[in-house]
């Protein structure tokens, strides 16, 4: 497998903050519990990362349908919002008035002509270009702006955006590769095989505060051996295994992952015995809930890592991205954006939004998730100055065709450390 | 003449007053069994997002097509899930009566949920509403559908004890 090492996504962009840690000797089978608490080191990535070089994820094309819908989000700590302008096209502008710096867009979705800023209305077209503001001559032959006060130059800021598949990503950042060279062929294989060009259905959002860190939540999905363990409904029933065919791969140099499994059904192997909450006697009566049916995926899950904060995944029949919002050192936000596509029938539609009882905040396999990294971030605010231990599979960053193995996480903090100058 | 209709509209609140209020002493009692004799074997139950519910979007964080999903739920919160102990207070008001729909009562009521960490102050975990179709059966009222449309805009971290 060819880990496409990434040399701009490792260079360091310019952050003024100056960390004065230093990283445990053994490297990158070490997470110093500092990277979770730290104000200084929070900052330094919202710079770095939200705001560098990267691509991220904002949201997906069906949820804009219409000239002037819109829907708000936020890149790190940063409010955006994705518009449809008049030509059919998305951008995705800064949910800031360029006067005083006010959110434009208040509502998570919505449809507008174009937007005006409540605070002193200043009025700006779908393509965030100032068009007007009152008082612009003054009131009574006084007051008003400069005579040289030139509307073109307090645009509202347009970032760069891309659209893959119906997905729409954005940068802050002139410098950042392609979008496609920035995914590399294996994550770009993995959007593309879960948003194959066919329009898609918007089936509704979940959105969740877990009390931890945004690595954490990272790491979670970058994790397959909890999964093999702590998901007894993933371990019963077949949907995730330690022995399951899959592969866990490093790309980006470390940055962004595929983590792919399938789906093998309720059995019990030499495996069987270490997976203490296996349930051989667990039976639903409604198995439907575990059973997807056949579709384009073979009893594929799984997906793709896009750094820094969001996935593509399929699980039985549900489709969602998950999208993490930070929210200072020690919260971020969770947000499963559920779809299916147009040509769906409904009875799928219907295994879709059955499966989606597997996830989220009250899913099968992730209450469990929000509770354990609840603990996990008690646990090292409490001492930060101790560190965590990464070493399952190995000490390398190889990818790996098995399951118990932290090898995705070791490759994070690989690439992690270099770019953070940690 | 319709069973539902023979009583007085003070009457019926004041059945359906009892009937949530047992209900919420159910949950908070974490008697899921009786919890799920409060509904028809045919039933609809969804905790779902304000933001899906206006938008029209269907998508619900618990989504039970039927009761035996009611049934897996909880032997999933017995059997397999992994969660910190919390005591949860249910608080019911509002009650309202919005119709008749054949046999069927259409009502709804407010909810509030308090929850308590074994090492934290009690927080507001949940408010909303219920949208309820209830059936009068022989042995009393059932919930055929009961939509519980929180107004949260985020889950606190998990939901675990069902709306």
């Amino acid at each position: 497998m060819n880990c496409k090492d990434n040399a701009q996504l490792e260079a360091p962009a310019s952050s003024p903050i100056h960390i004065q840690r230093r990283w445990p000797k053994e490297g990158y089978t070490r997470i110093p519990n500092w990277v979770y608490t730290d104000p200084a080191i929070y900052q330094k990535e919202m710079d770095v990362f939200f705001a560098g070089r990267t691509w991220n994820y904002v949201g997906l094309e069906c949820e804009v349908p219409e000239v002037g819908s819109y829907k708000r989000n936020w890149i790190g700590d940063k409010p955006v919002v994705m518009v449809r302008n008049e030509a059919g096209d998305i951008n995705v502008l800064e949910n800031r008035c360029a006067h005083r710096g006010a959110q434009i867009c208040w509502q998570n979705t919505g449809k507008v002509k174009d937007f005006t800023c409540p605070y002193h209305q200043w009025n700006y077209s779908l393509d965030g270009n100032l068009q007007g503001l009152p008082f612009r001559r003054g009131a009574m032959g006084k007051g008003g702006m400069p005579r040289d006060f030139d509307l073109k130059q307090h645009n509202i800021r347009k970032l760069r955006s891309v659209n893959r598949g119906g997905s729409i990503w954005a940068t802050f950042s002139d410098e950042a590769l392609s979008f496609d060279e920035y995914c590399g062929d294996e994550v770009l294989a993995e959007i593309d095989h879960m948003l194959p060009g066919k329009k898609l259905k918007l089936l509704g959002y979940s959105r969740q505060l877990i009390p931890s860190n945004w690595k954490m939540y990272l790491e979670n999905l970058k994790d397959p051996y909890h999964a093999t363990l702590l998901h007894t409904f993933y371990i019963t029933f077949g949907l995730w295994r330690a022995d399951s065919k899959s592969e866990c791969i490093p790309t980006g140099g470390g940055a962004h992952s595929v983590m792919v499994s399938h789906n093998e059904g309720k059995k019990v192997t030499e495996a069987t015995s270490e997976m203490t909450r296996f349930r051989g006697d667990l039976t639903l009566h409604d198995l439907e809930t575990v059973t997807p049916r056949a579709e384009f995926n073979r009893g594929r899950v799984g997906g793709a890592w896009v750094f820094p904060a969001a996935q593509f995944g399929i699980q039985a029949n549900s489709l969602k991205t998950r999208h993490v919002i930070p929210r200072g050192p020690t919260a971020h936000e969770l947000v499963f954006t559920y779809y299916g596509y147009e040509d769906d029938d409904e009875e799928m539609t219907r295994l879709r939004l059955k499966h989606a009882n597997l996830l989220g905040p009250a899913g099968f396999v992730s209450m469990d998730d929000s509770e354990m990294l609840k603990q996990v971030q008690t646990g090292v605010t409490g001492y930060p100055n101790d560190h965590g231990v990464v070493e399952m599979g190995g000490r390398d960053t190889k990818p790996a065709d098995y399951m118990v193995s932290e090898v995705l996480i070791r490759a994070f903090y690989e690439f992690y450390r270099n770019a953070m100058e940690l | 003449m319709n069973a539902a209709l023979e009583q007085t509209p003070q009457a019926l609140r004041a059945e359906l007053r009892d009937f949530y209020d047992d209900y919420a002493l159910c949950l908070d009692d974490e008697n899921l069994d009786g919890w799920i004799e409060f509904f028809a074997e045919d039933c609809h139950y969804r905790v779902i997002s304000r933001e899906n519910f206006d938008a029209g979007l269907p998508l619900g964080l618990i989504y039970c097509m039927n009761k035996n999903m009611l049934r897996d739920r909880i032997t999933a919160l017995k059997e397999t899930t992994v969660y910190e102990p919390r005591a949860l207070r249910h608080f019911i008001s509002g009650v309202r009566v919005n119709g008749h729909d054949g046999d069927a009562i259409m009502a709804q009521a407010n909810f509030a949920i308090m929850e308590s960490l074994s090492d934290q102050e009690p927080s507001l975990n949940m408010v909303g509403r219920y949208l309820d179709r209830l059936r009068r059966t022989p042995e009393g009222l059932v919930l055929q559908r009961r939509d519980c449309v929180y107004d949260n805009y985020r889950i606190r971290n998990s939901l675990i004890i069902p709306v």
